[in-house]
C-alpha cells in the first residue's frame, strides 16, 4: 500500500514524511499526477500561503486528486491542504480549491493574534470519525495557521480561537485537519496511523 | 483554550549542547537529539537548537545535528544562529526544521524575512531580538548582544512582523544569565507593538517568572536553557505550577 505524499513546493515536507517513516507506512513524496493517480492513499500536506495551490492546478494534480476521491481513495489535506478542500480562500480569492465542502477560509478577527501559533484543544464533534478513533476532547495539538475553515456539516472536531473553527473535517473517504498531527506528538501520530490503518 | 507555551533551547557548539541541562538518565547530557527527545518526553512544547558558534567550517556539522536531532521529533522544532541567506534556511529546513530564527542578517538586511516567507511561509520564521533597557525604551542588539544597532526594539519588532515575520523570539539582555526572572515590561511593550506572537527569553529562574512573563508581560510563550537548574525536576513539574496558578497550559498526554 503506497501513500502519496503531494509535493508542491509549498513550504517543506520533511516532517510529514518523516512521521509517516516512523510508522513504517510505504509513503511516495511526488509531484507527478500519474503517481498521485496510483497511490492506494493521498496526503496533501501545506503551509504557507493558499496560492501555492495553484501548482496543483497547473500540474494536473488536481485531475488526479479529483479522480482518486471518486475512486473511493483515502485523501487526507493538512493545514493548507485542508483549506483547499473549500472552493476558495480569502488568502488567494482567484486561486480555485476542490469546493468538496461549501464556505471559504477566512482570516482570523483582528481582536485575536494572527497567525494562530501554538498547542489548542480539540473538541470533538463526531465520537465516529475514524480519523479521531482514540482521541480524547479536549486533547491538545499543535497549530500554526492565519486562515480558518469554517464549522461544516462535516465538522469531526472544532477549535476555539476568536470564534470556532473546524480543526477536523471528515465525509467518507475525505479527511482534513488544520492542525500538524506530524508536529503534535504522540496523539498526532496515533491520528497519522488512524488513516494509515482505514 | 490557546496554550501558553514552554520552549527548551538546547545551545549547541559543535553538535554538542554546552550549557544548560542537567538532565537524569541519560547517556549523554551533551547530545542535542537525545536532550530534545527528553524535552519533549517531559512536556517541552517546542525545541529551539541555537547554534552559539556558527562559523562557517562547523556548518556541515549543524546540518547533520538538525538533522539527527529532527529525526524522532514530533514536536516543532527551531534552529537559530548563523542563518544568513534563503540557502542556508533552506538547507536548514531540508535537514528537518519546522522555523527557523534570525537576528544579525534580519537586521542588517530586513528583506531577508520577506525572501523566507515567502518561500517557506511565515509561520516557519522567527525572527530573534535580543533588547536592552536605555531609559525608558529598549533597544535592539546584534552578534550576541555586543553590538549596538540603535534602532528601537519596538519598532524594528513591528517592521519585522510587516516584512513576514511569523513570531518574536524576544531576549532580554539585561536579565539573561541572571535568574532574576523575565523582563516583563519589555516583554509587554513588544507583544503590545505587534500582532504576532511573542516568545520570552532571558532571565527565567523559577516558576513563579513563567507565571509573571504569561500574566504581567503578556507573552504566548517562554523559552529557557538552563531549565533543569531552577530547582524543578522537570517542564512537568514546571507546568503543573503553571495550571495551578490558572494560566493554561498543555499537560503531558
Amino acid at each position: 500500500m503506497t501513500i502519496a505524499i503531494i509535493d508542491y513546493k509549498a513550504g517543506n515536507l520533511t516532517s510529514v514524511k518523516k512521521a509517516f517513516d516512523h510508522l513504517r507506512a510505504d509513503t511516495l513524496v511526488t509531484e507527478d499526477p500519474r503517481e498521485v493517480g496510483k497511490a492506494d492513499k493521498i496526503v496533501l500536506p501545506g503551509v504557507g500561503h493558499f496560492a501555492a495551490t495553484r501548482t496543483l492546478e497547473n500540474s494536473g494534480i488536481r485531475e488526479a486528486v479529483v479522480d482518486s476521491i471518486e475512486r473511493g481513495i483515502p485523501f487526507l489535506g493538512i493545514c493548507v491542504g485542508m483549506q483547499w478542500m473549500l472552493a476558495s480562500s480569502e488568502e488567494a480569492p482567484d486561486v480555485h480549491g476542490l469546493a468538496l465542502w461549501p464556505g471559504e477560509c477566512s482570516r482570523f478577527p483582528s481582536g485575536v493574534k494572527s497567525p494562530h501559533v501554538g498547542w489548542n484543544s480539540l473538541q470533538i464533534r463526531e465520537n465516529s470519525s475514524r480519523l479521531l478513533r482514540g482521541v480524547a476532547s479536549e486533547s491538545y495539538v499543535y497549530f500554526t495557521h492565519s486562515y480558518r475553515v469554517p464549522l461544516l456539516k462535516a465538522t469531526a472536531a472544532e477549535c476555539e480561537y476568536g470564534g470556532g473553527f473546524s480543526a477536523a473535517v471528515e465525509q467518507d473517504n475525505l479527511f482534513g485537519v488544520q492542525f500538524h498531527p506530524e508536529k503534535s506528538g504522540a496523539l498526532g501520530l496515533k491520528i497519522l496511523e488512524n488513516f494509515c490503518s482505514l | 483554550m490557546l496554550t501558553k507555551r514552554i520552549i527548551a533551547c538546547l545551545d549547541v557548539d559543535a553538535g554538542r549542547v554546552v550549557k544548560g541541562t542537567q538532565f537524569l538518565n541519560l547517556r549523554d547530557a551533551g547530545d542535542p537529539a537525545e536532550l530534545a527527545a527528553a524535552h519533549s518526553c517531559a512536556g517541552a512544547d517546542e525545541i529551539v537548537l541555537l547554534d552559539i558558534t556558527a562559523t562557517h567550517e562547523k556548518r556541515n556539522t549543524l546540518l547533520e545535528t538538525v538533522r539527527r536531532t529532527a529525526h524522532e521529533l514530533f514536536v516543532p522544532f527551531t534552529v537559530g544562529g548563523g542563518v544568513r541567506t534563503l540557502n542556508d534556511a533552506s538547507a536548514i529546513f531540508d535537514a528537518g526544521a519546522d522555523k527557523i530564527s534570525i537576528n544579525s542578517a534580519a537586521i542588517a538586511d530586513p528583506s531577508l524575512i520577506t525572501c523566507i516567507a515567502e518561500r517557506f511561509g511565515s509561520q516557519a520564521v522567527i525572527v530573534a531580538i535580543d533588547a536592552k533597557r536605555n531609559l525608558s525604551t529598549f533597544e535592539a542588539f546584534v552578534s550576541g548582544g555586543r553590538v549596538s544597532t540603535g534602532r528601537d526594539a519596538a519598532q524594528w519588532a513591528k517592521e519585522a512582523e510587516d516584512r513576514g515575520a511569523g513570531e518574536i523570539l524576544l531576549t532580554s539582555m539585561d536579565r539573561d544569565g541572571t535568574g532574576k526572572g523575565f523582563d516583563c515590561e519589555l516583554t509587554r511593550v513588544i507583544a503590545k507593538a505587534v500582532r504576532i506572537p511573542v516568545i520570552a527569553s532571558g532571565g527565567a529562574g523559577g516558576a513563579e517568572h513563567f507565571v509573571e512573563v504569561f500574566r504581567a508581560g503578556s507573552a504566548d510563550a517562554a523559552l529557557a536553557a538552563s531549565i533543569f537548574h531552577f530547582g524543578l525536576s522537570s517542564i512537568e513539574q514546571l507546568k503543573l505550577r503553571l495550571y495551578a496558578a490558572g494560566i493554561p497550559v498543555r499537560l503531558s498526554c
